[in-house]
């Protein structure tokens, strides 16, 4: 919503400068976005600096300038001025614009064979002089003001205000001075009583149409005739213009300045257009209408439209149609003034994806009683302008309008607040506000005026007095420092150690979307549902990821490309199973990409996590079942011994997908409900201070056979006695037969009660050859 | 002079001459060995009589101990002068590079969830969490946003199913209905997360990460808010003094509503938080609405609080000085390991949030 303080005082009688208004705004909730000064034809125009300027190469007495107009980059003109030399300060206008000598719009044009974006212009080019022999020659004073408007303007400032969904009356400047007037900022300007001569009645036939979802209760209009359309004059021109908006007609002009002013869309018809009456009704699917962008839609059942006997004129409240629309050589204008349902406004608007500043107000909430005074300032304007007589109005309503009422218990205001607030001074700003209030024993019955339909109970109340009374005015309460629960959960501790604990191996945390392209996420997603984005952001993101390795790979692929060969990246976060919500898990997901760099280096970083993280090495077994993602002999699972839970996959991402790059994936949530489920006291530590003695052994066993279960069957011989199996060696090659390979171990053996002799010795040692020899089919390496 | 020393003396210099172990393992034996002088005076003692055994003996004693001593110190002497020898031997050029390692970084919104959680520990808040895809009651209609309101506006959604009913959350105010259904008041808890909006631009990224947080209990009241919220922003950003607005805005689930604003001012092209004569919007925040608090089964008569809702990306940009958002998702190498932070950089209240 823009508006000047000029147009701000037709409304509100004040002496407030323009930054103590802009600053009241801000402290009562209407945001300040912008405040700049009025745009017109000239503002164009702005001070550039030519900083090379070299020969032409195809024409002689032209010169290509390289010009700094205050952007990143200089732009190109073609400049035939004989000055034009490096250094010169001068003028420059950009495509688009107009130049007022002869009023031609500029375009980026090829001058031969050479583009130009713009031109530098003479004084007589701006109408300044008849000067037309070379450009501007601005002096070194312009310096500091290159890319800086040319011209320098003398009006008002345009104010523009980010108006939130809840305030559709200050979509309109009466509404904003209401608000400032109510913050003690001057005095709001009683509507006066617009005296217009209206001859006879409304003579074209209204009539809505009673429906299920009918969205217009209320239509006014009136006939104003004999009108002489025309341009409109300057003052209207200009504001229109500081509105944003582009001069038309008188007629146009007006129903627009109106609707800026008063919250109060209007609708001109060419009365002789219309044939016979009009019919405010549903539309039926496939009726078809263009409407004033020149555009063709085609309805579907239930819109609200306005028509005569020949087809749609209009969709109400949102946009009219081209046949009825006023040219300059309308004579006869039907005006309407009319309520339309916010909701089924919107949801028309919506389904036909069209946007019209009549829609943004209706669907927000108009005023319902503002239909006869928006008629009759408009009809003033209009006959003013465009000369005409005006019918008396005619008002069509299908339904009683009545003011909601709320009781208010004032004291709700102190105890949201947490400030005293005397009865007196929330009538008065209530009041001031434009609510009518009767006082009912404690409670007050409060009459909300027709353009506030944002409130709807007592809370909102309390915020209308707080917004004016002034937000800075609460008194600010220490907070306490009381603890209901701890901070983090179980989970919640697990999630931070676990991202540290990965940093810590050398990994750099990213963050990546959450969805990912189908394509990349098809190599990942196995037999997971594929999660689709109805309406993507772009293509290539268009499904929730099943994995994070999609997008982790993609941007260590990037990295490549960018030289950096040798690199580990992470993420911890959402991989999705499911559409519903909570169908996700928590993954931490490794990659990592070195020259040399085998499994077992990820396998490492993993299982050290792991560790970290509080799972122990010996609750875990390697599985060697893995997704298709994965290179099917160099990946692994981790689950736990006692129930199978999956903690981690590990391995080489599957050369199909990608060439030579590790990775992990931890799912969280089965490791902490692991834990949760096998929470164990640390039990109080006892050394034995007894004789470690170790034995080396090298079995040859098949070279399919997993070094984990050897480690499992020597560890199971006898559990107090054996403390650690190690392998220090797998070998393969001479002396041993090609189908098999020579594991060897370190197994070291301590007793917690005695020195173990060499006959005890020999007797663990026995048992672990026989056991392995018989449990692994080995053959002990002599 | 007796040949006892005599030859005592004799091997006393001869010690002190040795100079390598071989000649020192000779000397040994010659005093200490078998057959060495000690044992070999010793042996003598049987002949004697009791008073010169006794005197005899306390005299071969006293050189064996001198002569331990002595030879102690030529091992000592001899075993370091070996070792500066070869020390004198093993030069290396220090200069080389060390051998590789590889530093780990944790990405700036990490760090920054949680050093806001850590602020918000001090004061009594927990952590919550809520699912990233969501439904349409929650993350709307429940927080007293209706179907067809232009409210819905300022949410570009991304739904993930035709009937726009399954969508991923626009904002973390979810948690807040979430959190109450799940218990009893009262609440104090912050919500850090992913949110979606489709929307991408030099400010704007599809993805974006919100913290909510949601006070509720008896007699919770706007003052309390502003003090809550007073505490943060001293505590994030540092600074001793710090200029904050509030400034009356719309949130359907909060009543009545504020944005929060940050004094600044720009020094040599970087924003200094604090003071200065510029606005930054930091947050939105209010009390919460009667309607949400009805639809998390809290009763409004018994119950009121405060919720606010911060842009953690946009923080972590004032905080670190990063100027384009679209890069904390680009990845980029270089980009994580210059504004990552390291691993055992754990904010915590005792040691400070930064290092």
């Amino acid at each position: 919503m823009k508006f000047t303080r000029d147009w701000l005082k037709e409304h509100l009688k004040t002496n407030k400068s323009e930054a103590q208004i802009i600053e009241k705004l801000n402290h009562t909730g209407l945001e300040v976005e912008k405040v700049e000064p009025v745009k017109n034809e000239l503002s164009d125009f702005v001070v550039a600096k030519i900083i090379k300027s070299e020969k032409h190469p195809n024409a002689d007495r032209l010169k290509l300038c390289h010009v700094d107009i205050g952007k990143k980059e200089l732009v190109k003109v073609v400049c035939g001025g004989p000055n034009a030399k490096e250094n010169l300060l001068t003028v420059y206008a950009p495509p688009g614009s107009v130049i007022p000598k002869n009023n031609m719009k500029l375009e980026i044009s090829k001058i031969r064979g050479e583009t130009s974006y713009g031109m530098l212009c003479s004084e007589a080019e701006l109408n300044l002089s008849n000067e037309s022999e070379g450009i501007i020659e601005l002096n070194q004073n312009y310096k500091k003001k290159v890319g800086k408007n040319y011209f320098e303007s003398n009006s008002d400032n345009v104010i523009e205000l980010s108006i939130t969904p809840n305030r559709p009356d200050c979509l309109g400047i009466r509404g904003i001075a209401r608000d400032l007037s109510a913050s003690g900022f001057g005095k709001l300007i009683e509507n006066k009583n617009i005296k217009i001569k209206k001859n006879g009645k409304q003579t074209l036939k209204v009539k809505i149409e009673k429906s299920k979802n009918q969205a217009c209760s209320l239509f006014g209009s009136c006939l104003i005739k004999n009108i002489k359309n025309k341009e409109s004059p300057d003052w209207l021109k200009e504001r229109i213009i500081s509105l944003g908006l582009r001069p038309i007609s008188a007629v146009v002009d007006v129903t627009n300045y109106v609707m800026f002013d008063l919250n109060r869309p209007l609708h001109a018809y060419d009365v002789d257009k219309i044939k016979k009456g009009i019919i405010v009704r549903n539309s039926k699917k496939g009726e078809k209408f263009k409407a004033l962008d020149n555009k063709d839609y085609s309805l579907d059942d239930d819109m609200c439209v306005i028509s005569d006997h020949e087809g749609v004129l209009g969709l109400g409240g949102i946009i009219g149609g081209i046949r009825s629309g006023t040219e300059l050589n309308t004579k006869n204008i039907l005006l309407e003034s009319a309520f339309f349902d916010p909701e089924i406004t919107r949801k028309t608007a919506k389904k036909l994806q069209l946007n019209s500043d009549a829609k943004f107000r209706f669907e927000r909430g108009i005023d319902p009683n503002s239909i006869q005074i928006g008629l009759d300032k408009a009809s003033e304007m209009i006959i003013k302008i465009c000369g005409g007589e005006v019918s008396r109005s005619d008002i069509q309503s299908t339904k009683k309008l009545e003011n909601k009422k709320i009781l208010f218990d004032p004291t709700l205001a102190s105890k949201t607040i947490g400030i005293k607030l005397k009865n007196k001074e929330i009538i008065n700003i209530l009041e001031e506000l434009g609510f009518k209030i009767k006082k009912k024993g404690k409670n007050l019955s409060v009459e909300i005026p027709s353009w506030r339909p944002d409130i709807h109970g007592q809370i909102d109340l309390v915020e209308e007095i707080i917004r004016i009374k002034g937000f800075d005015k609460i008194q600010s309460i220490e907070p306490e420092r009381k603890r209901l629960k701890p901070t983090l959960d179980f989970f919640q501790r697990h999630f931070h150690l676990a991202q540290r604990s990965v940093a810590s191996k050398g990994y750099l945390e990213t963050i990546t979307w959450s969805f990912t392209d189908e394509k990349i996420n098809n190599n990942f997603k196995e037999n997971v549902e594929e999660i689709k984005i109805v309406n993507p952001i772009s293509s290539d993101l268009n499904v929730l990821r099943n994995s994070l390795y999609p997008n982790l790979i993609f941007f260590l692929k990037k990295n490549i490309d960018r030289g950096f060969e040798n690199q580990s990246l992470f993420e911890i976060g959402p991989s999705f199973i499911g559409k519903k919500p909570g169908e996700q898990i928590t993954v931490v997901c490794g990659v990592r990409k070195e020259n040399e760099i085998d499994i077992f280096d990820i396998k490492k970083d993993l299982v050290q996590t792991l560790v970290e993280l509080g799972i122990d090495r010996k609750e875990t077994k390697i599985d060697i079942d893995t997704p298709s993602y994965y290179h099917p002999g160099r990946s692994g699972s981790i689950k736990t011994k006692n129930d199978q839970s999956l903690i981690a996959y590990f391995g080489q991402i599957h050369p199909k997908i990608v060439d030579n790059i590790y990775g992990f994936e931890i799912f969280l949530e089965n490791l902490v409900k692991y834990k949760t489920k096998n929470k164990k006291e640390k039990p109080t530590i006892a050394f034995s201070d007894y004789q470690k003695s170790e034995r080396d052994f090298a079995f040859v066993v098949q070279k399919d056979f997993q070094a984990q279960v050897l480690i499992e069957i020597i560890s199971n011989v006898d559990k107090s006695l054996i403390k650690n199996v190690k392998i220090f060696d797998v070998y393969e090659g001479e002396n041993i037969p090609t189908d098999k390979k020579s594991i060897a171990l370190k197994v070291t053996i301590q007793s917690d009660s005695k020195t173990l002799n060499e006959k005890d010795l020999n007797e663990i040692s026995r048992k672990i050859i026989l056991n392995v020899e018989e449990k692994a089919s080995a053959k002990l390496r002599s | 002079m007796s040949d006892f020393e005599k030859l005592k003396n004799e091997l006393k210099l001869k010690l002190n001459e040795a100079k390598n172990s071989q000649e020192l393992d000779i000397i040994r034996s010659n005093i200490f060995g078998k057959n060495g002088l000690i044992n070999s005076e010793f042996k003598k003692l049987g002949s004697l009589s009791p008073e010169d055994k006794k005197k005899v003996a306390s005299e071969i004693n006293n050189a064996k101990q001198e002569l331990t001593k002595l030879f102690n110190n030529k091992v000592l002497k001899l075993e370091n002068s070996e070792i500066d020898e070869q020390v004198k031997k093993e030069k290396d050029d220090v200069t080389l590079p060390e051998k590789d390692f590889r530093i780990g970084k944790i990405h700036p919104v990490s760090q920054v969830i949680d050093e806001i959680s850590s602020i918000f520990s001090e004061i009594g808040f927990s952590v919550e969490e809520g699912p990233d895809v969501e439904s349409e009651y929650y993350n709307f209609t429940s927080l007293n946003t209706p179907e067809n309101h232009p409210a819905k506006d300022m949410h570009d959604t991304f739904y993930l199913d035709e009937n726009m009913k399954i969508l991923l959350r626009t904002h973390t105010s979810p948690v807040q209905v979430r959190t109450m259904l799940k218990g009893k008041p009262p609440f104090k808890i912050i919500a850090p997360g992913r949110t979606y909006r489709s929307d991408s631009d030099q400010t704007h990224t599809p993805m974006f990460h919100q913290l909510e947080g949601l006070h509720i209990d008896k007699n919770i009241n706007m003052g309390h808010l502003k003090g809550c919220l007073n505490y943060f922003v001293k505590e994030f950003f540092e600074v001793d003094k710090i200029k904050m607005r509030f400034r009356p805005s719309h949130f359907p689930f909060t009543e009545p509503s504020a944005e929060v604003d940050i004094g600044y001012r720009v020094e040599n092209n970087k924003i200094v938080i604090g003071e200065g004569d510029k606005w930054l919007e930091i947050l939105g925040c209010g009390m919460v609405h009667p309607n949400v608090l009805i639809n998390s089964k809290v009763d409004p008569k018994k119950y009121q609080g405060f919720a606010f809702g911060i842009g953690i990306d946009r923080l972590a940009m004032l905080k670190y000085g990063i100027n384009d958002l679209r890069s904390f998702f680009e990845c980029d190498f270089r980009w994580l390991n210059y504004y990552g932070f390291d691993p055992l950089d754990v904010p915590t209240n005792y040691r400070g949030l930064s290092k």
